[in-house]
């Protein structure tokens, strides 16, 4: 097991584009990864520069990028992560 | 349904790629492609093909320039025709609501259906207990002829084996008021003598074939010839983006509002009218009054419950009270737009002359990414006249009720206040509300709300939820009341 970091971003674009709808992250992750998971919210991770909006919204899980992020998405590769 | 889904996201996507082509001045030039560039050849199709999305996106386009499709129109006349004419109106024209004709997936008729569940049983209960006759038995499975279905649903019940289904139709079901019904080719069609606009059969058409007619172009296209415009959102807009109020009203204004007022404001007006109106009625012996700020409920009673109208509330809209302010206090010559989560304030506005525009949390949303705004880095700017705890809470049910009772309590010879709420208008609430016509109250101050929960769930919010929920709640904690302790003096009151 390895602790990961997930930051959501807050930016206006991903707000608006779904992640709003990961506001309650936390309570999605299940009980027995929660000591394994630190969730931050972020200020605009700035990957939705040049018009590329169409993949929001992002987050990001240590240093990998997820475009396009929902629940389902986010929690398996946290568990992909935390599982190595 | 829940929001979050690819019927959005497209709406929300499509919205974007029209306000870019706006902003660079290639609306006209640009816009016959975006269907294209949604769906290029090669490319992942939602429908049978590529074409028939292209059809259905380019229809979307329309509506969201403003106007629906008339007879005289057809494939032949470009977007970029619309386009030009969305960009040199100035008035808006009604019904606010239509059904993008190739998106409606007409939905089979039948309703119920056999499944392979089905065993062919010995008993058939199913053929047997039929009154039409509609059920016959086809190679050992049991099958129902649409053509002579009633839709009754007595087999559904008779089936030992839950095999029959019902499939609903989503926007007949979620019509309160049975304004949404089939034409001969099985498509939806919105009879607008019954339609109150409560916007739930577009919340609910799994093919988003029920659109707005939006103003998304209206008001960016009156900021470009220099008008001057005001914003008034709705109180239900905390939550609904990243940050706070001031920092939205700061995003409003870099999109070249020139003023953001709060409609909360216009709540507070609302509510002391309502208290004062309500005390009056208790006086004169009336059994009960309703509120009035929920459109698409006085909508209702004007088309579907006459016999309740001597009990609506006299009091103006917020929306109105605040267009009214705006157009008194503000500027004459300004021009105002209501930014909430309703859909019937569309409708509303048309026919009130201090309100000019209506756009939603989710096309002001589109505006701020296309715009690249990023609220939650901007400097808060402030917001005057503030709301005040009273009517900011309006955008919750309960709200409107904690308000009134609240400015009555402690009043020397205020009456009592017994509440009774409608949260959500469905068919069920609405049978409720005829027998209030025939003067059976649960209370003697009735709030309704067409959408449950209040306009924090309308149908044009984007972020729905318990998250935006929360964060409302907070926000009005830490607002001033316009009684000390507004919370404080209810409980008094009961003491």
């Amino acid at each position: 097991m390895k602790k990961v970091t997930v930051r959501v971003c807050s930016g206006t674009t991903c707000f608006v584009m779904g992640a709003s709808n990961l506001q309650m992250l936390h309570e999605y992750v299940p009980e027995e990864l929660r000591d394994w998971v630190d969730i931050q919210g972020a200020h605009c991770l700035e990957l939705c520069r040049d018009r590329n909006y169409g993949a929001a919204p992002y987050i990001t899980i240590d240093d990998e990028i997820v475009a396009e992020a929902d629940l389902s998405l986010i929690l398996e590769r946290i568990e992909q992560r935390v599982r190595g | 349904m829940n929001y979050h889904n690819y019927a959005t996201r497209l709406r929300i996507d499509l919205c974007i790629r029209m306000l870019h082509a706006y902003f660079d001045g290639k609306l006209i030039e640009k816009i016959d492609r975006i269907p294209l560039d949604m769906r290029p050849r090669g490319g992942e199709h939602a429908r049978c093909c590529i074409y028939r999305d292209r059809a259905i996106i380019r229809q979307r386009c329309i509506s969201v320039l403003g106007f629906g499709t008339g007879p005289e129109e057809d494939e032949l006349t470009p977007l970029a025709d619309y386009a030009r004419r969305a960009l040199e109106r100035t008035l808006i024209e009604g019904p606010v609501l239509h059904v993008i004709e190739e998106g409606c997936s007409s939905c089979i008729r039948s309703r119920y259906e056999v499944t392979n569940a089905c065993r062919g049983c010995l008993a058939r209960p199913c053929m047997l207990n039929c009154p039409r006759r509609a059920i016959r038995i086809v190679q050992g499975h049991a099958d129902i002829d649409p053509a002579l279905c009633v839709n009754c649903g007595k087999c559904l019940g008779e089936c030992p084996f839950h095999a029959i289904i019902r499939i609903p139709i989503p926007c007949e079901e979620a019509c309160p008021v049975d304004a949404i019904t089939k034409d001969e080719q099985g498509r939806a069609v919105i009879h607008f003598e019954k339609c109150i606009f409560c916007g739930k059969c577009m919340k609910a058409c799994p093919f988003g074939a029920i659109m707005e007619k939006s103003q998304l172009f209206d008001v960016p296209q009156q900021i470009r010839r220099g008008c001057r415009v005001v914003a008034m959102v709705a109180p239900s807009i905390i939550g609904q983006f990243p940050g706070s109020l001031g920092q939205i009203a700061a995003g409003l204004e870099k999109l070249g509002f020139c003023a953001v007022v709060e409609v909360a404001h216009g709540a507070d007006m609302t509510a002391r009218h309502e208290a004062a109106e309500f005390t009056e009625r208790m006086a004169r012996g009336d059994a009960c009054m309703t509120s009035s700020c929920c459109p698409a409920y006085t909508d209702l009673v004007k088309k579907h419950v006459a016999g309740l109208a001597p009990f609506v509330s006299s009091a103006a809209t917020p929306m109105h009270a605040m267009g009214a302010w705006v157009k008194q206090q503000f500027d004459p010559q300004a021009r105002t737009v209501f930014i909430g989560p309703c859909f019937a304030k569309r409708h509303e506005a048309l026919f009130d002359s201090c309100v000019d525009y209506v756009m939603t949390f989710e096309e002001l949303g589109a505006l701020l990414v296309a715009r690249e705004i990023d609220v939650a880095a901007l400097d808060a700017v402030d917001v005057e006249p503030a709301g005040r705890r009273e009517g900011r809470g309006f955008a919750v049910s309960g709200g409107v009720t904690r308000a009134v009772a609240g400015l009555l309590a402690d009043g020397a010879g205020a009456p009592l206040v017994v509440p009774a709420l409608v949260d959500g208008l469905s068919k069920k609430t609405i049978a409720l509300l005829k027998t209030v016509a025939r003067e059976r109250q649960p209370g003697n101050f009735i709030e309704v709300m067409a959408c449950e929960g209040g306009c924090v769930s309308g149908p044009g919010v984007v972020a729905p939820g318990a998250a935006a929920v929360r964060q409302l709640e907070k926000f009005l904690e830490n607002s001033q009341a316009i009684r000390n302790g507004c919370a404080d003096q209810h409980s008094h009151a009961q003491r």
